[in-house]
Parts: C-alpha cells; sequence; structure tokens
C-alpha cells in the first residue's frame, strides 16, 4: 500500500480545532439547559389531569422520537423561514438540540417519576405542601436521582449528534473537520483526528456529568 | 422550471421510501449476523476478545456516526476500493448496528442468571448446549423488544446516509426543496414518513416490553 500517512497536516489548525470544539460544547450545554428545563415540565404535564395536554406532551415527544434528528434541523432552518420565522444557522441548531433532547428526557423524566412511590407525594400533601412544591422539592429530586444516569448518556448522544449541525453551516468541529480536509487534502487523517476528539469529549462529558451528579444527588438520596 | 404539484413531490418521496428501507434491511441483517458472531467470541471464554469487543462497541457508541461514514467513504478507497455512496453507508451502518445490536444481546445474555449456565453443566451439557439450549431462548425473549427499539434509531441514522450523496428519503428532499423552494412542505412530509415507518415499530417494542414485563405475573 503506498498511502503515507500525515497527520501533522491537521496539527496546524489546532486554533481552529478549539474553536469547533467550544462550538460543539456550547451547543450541548444550551441544548441541555433548555432542553432538560422543558422537560421537566413536559414530564410533570404527563401527570396533568386534563387528558388533553397529556396527549399534547405524548404527542410532541412521539414526533421527535420517530423522526430523524436532521430532517427536524432542516425543517426548523428551511421549512420555518416559509412561517415568518427565519432563524440564522446556530440558533436553529440550538433550537432543533434542545426540542430532540426535551422529547427524549421527557421520556426518560417520566419514567423516573413513576418510580417514586405515591406515599412520597402523600406525605408531602398531608404535611400542608402546595401540589407545585410536593413535586418540586419531594417528587422531582428523587426521580431525577433514580434516571440520573440515563440522561447523562442522553447528553452525550445529543452532543454526538450534534455533528450533523454542521450541514446548515454551523462552524463546529465536524465542521472545523470539513474546512481542514479541503485545505490539506488529508481527508482520512482529519476525519480521524475528530473522531477521537470526539471520542475524548464524550468520554469527558460523561466522567464529568456523573461526578457533578454524584455531588449533587448523593447526599440527598435517603 | 417546472411547476411541481404537491402529487409530484409526494410521489417523489415515496419513490425514495423503498431505498431508506432498503438501506435499513440491509444494515439491519448485516449488524445482526455480525452482532451475533461478536456475541459468541464475547461470552466464550477469552477474557481478552471480550475487551476487544467492548472497545468496539464503545468506539461505536461513543463517536458521530457522520464521522463513522465519513471514515468509511475516505478510509476505504485508501485500501484500493472504489467506494460509492452506496457502499460507505451500507458499510458504515452495518459495523454501526452491529456495535449497538451486539451490546443489547450481551445485555440479555448477560441477564440470565449463572444458575441456569450451571444447571445446564449439571445436566451434562456441554458450553454450546448451554447456551444453545438453556440461555439464548430466555435472553432472546428479553433481547426482543430492546432489538425493536434499535431498529427505529436505525431507520433514522439511515438520514445520515445522504451527507455523502446515497439518495435515500432525506437526499431526495433536499433535492426536491431545491427545485421546489417549498422547503416547509416537503420537510413536514419527509417527517411524517419516517413516522410512519417507526411509529409502528416504537408501538410495537413497547408492546413487547410491556408483556415481557406482565409474562412473570400470569393474571390470575
Amino acid at each position: 500500500m503506498g498511502y503515507q500517512f500525515d497527520f501533522g497536516a491537521a496539527g496546524q489548525y489546532f486554533g481552529l480545532l478549539l474553536k469547533g470544539t467550544a462550538v460543539t460544547l456550547w451547543l450541548t450545554a444550551i441544548a441541555s439547559l433548555f432542553g432538560l428545563t422543558l422537560a421537566v415540565g413536559g414530564a410533570a404535564a404527563t401527570r396533568s389531569k386534563a387528558a388533553w395536554i397529556r396527549g399534547l406532551v405524548a404527542t410532541y415527544v412521539e414526533l421527535i422520537r420517530n423522526t430523524p434528528f436532521i430532517v427536524q434541523m432542516f425543517f426548523i432552518f428551511f421549512g420555518l423561514p416559509a412561517l415568518g420565522l427565519r432563524l440564522a444557522a446556530l440558533p436553529a441548531a440550538a433550537l432543533a438540540m434542545t426540542i430532540n433532547l426535551a422529547a427524549y428526557a421527557i421520556e426518560i423524566l417520566r419514567a423516573g417519576l413513576e418510580a417514586v412511590p405515591a406515599g412520597q407525594s402523600e406525605a408531602g400533601l398531608s404535611l400542608g405542601l402546595r401540589p407545585t412544591l410536593v413535586f418540586a422539592l419531594l417528587v422531582l429530586p428523587q426521580a431525577v436521582a433514580v434516571v440520573y444516569p440515563a440522561l447523562v448518556g442522553q447528553i452525550t448522544i445529543t452532543m454526538l449528534e450534534s455533528a450533523v449541525v454542521s450541514q446548515i453551516a454551523v462552524v463546529d468541529l465536524t465542521h472545523v473537520a470539513d474546512f481542514i480536509q479541503s485545505r490539506n487534502f488529508r481527508s482520512f487523517e482529519t476525519y480521524l483526528i475528530i473522531t477521537l476528539i470526539y471520542l475524548g469529549l464524550a468520554i469527558v462529558l460523561r466522567r464529568v456529568l456523573a461526578l457533578g451528579g454524584h455531588r449533587l444527588i448523593a447526599g440527598r438520596r435517603r | 422550471m417546472n411547476d411541481f404539484t404537491l402529487w409530484d413531490i409526494t410521489r417523489n418521496l415515496l419513490l425514495a421510501v423503498p431505498w431508506t428501507l432498503l438501506l435499513s434491511a440491509i444494515a439491519f441483517a448485516g449488524g445482526g449476523l455480525v452482532g451475533l458472531l461478536l456475541l459468541f467470541v464475547g461470552i466464550g471464554p477469552y477474557k481478552w476478545a471480550r475487551l476487544a469487543i467492548d472497545l468496539y462497541v464503545e468506539l461505536f457508541q461513543s463517536t458521530p456516526l457522520l464521522m463513522q461514514l465519513f471514515l468509511v467513504y475516505f478510509g476505504l478507497p485508501m485500501l484500493g476500493i472504489d467506494v460509492s455512496a452506496w457502499l460507505a453507508a451500507t458499510v458504515c451502518l452495518t459495523l454501526y448496528s452491529s456495535a449497538f445490536l451486539t451490546a443489547i444481546w450481551r445485555g440479555s445474555v448477560d441477564a440470565i442468571p449463572l444458575g441456569q449456565w450451571d444447571g445446564g453443566a449439571s445436566l451434562g451439557l456441554h458450553f454450546l448446549q448451554q447456551l444453545r439450549l438453556v440461555v439464548l431462548p430466555q435472553a432472546a425473549r428479553i433481547a426482543v423488544p430492546p432489538t425493536v427499539g434499535f431498529l427505529v434509531q436505525l431507520v433514522k441514522s439511515t438520514a445520515l446516509a445522504s451527507i455523502v450523496g446515497y439518495h435515500e428519503l432525506t437526499k431526495t428532499a433536499q433535492i426536491l426543496s431545491n427545485a421546489t423552494f417549498q422547503p416547509f412542505v416537503i420537510y413536514g412530509l419527509v417527517a411524517l414518513a419516517y413516522f410512519v415507518i417507526c411509529y409502528p415499530l416504537t408501538w410495537c417494542s413497547r408492546l413487547l416490553e410491556r408483556r415481557l414485563a406482565n409474562a412473570g405475573h400470569p393474571p390470575d
């Protein structure tokens, strides 16, 4: 085989790689922040007495979970301007990731809420706490503690899936890879390096979130 | 420029559906075969083989599918293989699904109590017989719902093949959208098409899961 590997060819773009990594992480952080907030509301709504609210949340969850992320993103970026909602690439990517993560997180949190014994909220109510406080202070923390690993997994998946946002010209890690390989014609080496960066990010992200969760949750549990 | 009616758009999208289904089917069948092979090696006696398979699974689950696709697409030519978008997508999605399927199936086999293996051994069955007659029939029941669930993930993943230029549903949508300037309708319809493919699978997976959960407690 006559092919000479040249990994150094991508090394000179260190600053660019750093910038792409920052964009990928920033998008993940935004999506996690807003997506999880949305998901808490959505998961709470699945316990609503009003059937139409439950139906609405269920429809949202099923629609997102049964269509590809890239199609959702294209719909938001290319389709929504027809309704007069024109978003730049970065906000469109952040919105698509938020909407996507929220749907999966609702499903995860719902399972967590179901795992909390009914006696917990009954005890809170019998102490005279308002239902909202019972949910926020008693039920939700216990539910999150149960499903925390699944949430971490979903956030990691969101980070990895965000590689697709390069397709609407967001300058994330993958977009940087496309740029570098168009300059040095070393596509295999470039994509290999970027893949390894993603691998590192996924491992570190999982570790950091697990440690953070340990601190947040461990002391409160039982 | 030709005027595209809604029916023209729908018809063209419908023509692309079989390609999405075909890619999903090949990746699932190929991934299933490789995954099964990896499963057998993984539960075998060699510890290093198990570690190697864990690493394989980790690599596929912790890197973006898009990067895997690019690596296959740009990597195979270096081995002297001429890659079409079709070949790259097929190879990549097959490997991808083999990693996920072997992980799911390994989990199912690990969920069977060791006593079942010992029970088989005490009846004089050797390793392969224990596996085939005692463990796998039980593990298969546990494995079916998440396997069907993964099929949904796989169908959705085939959308990424559009990026290397494979003409399936999403790629067709991009072309139509560029030709007609009706992205709202087109991506809406494409999402609907994926939903129609995926939702029955999701529903099926959930039903099987519920049935499995109730299996231990027959109605009295």
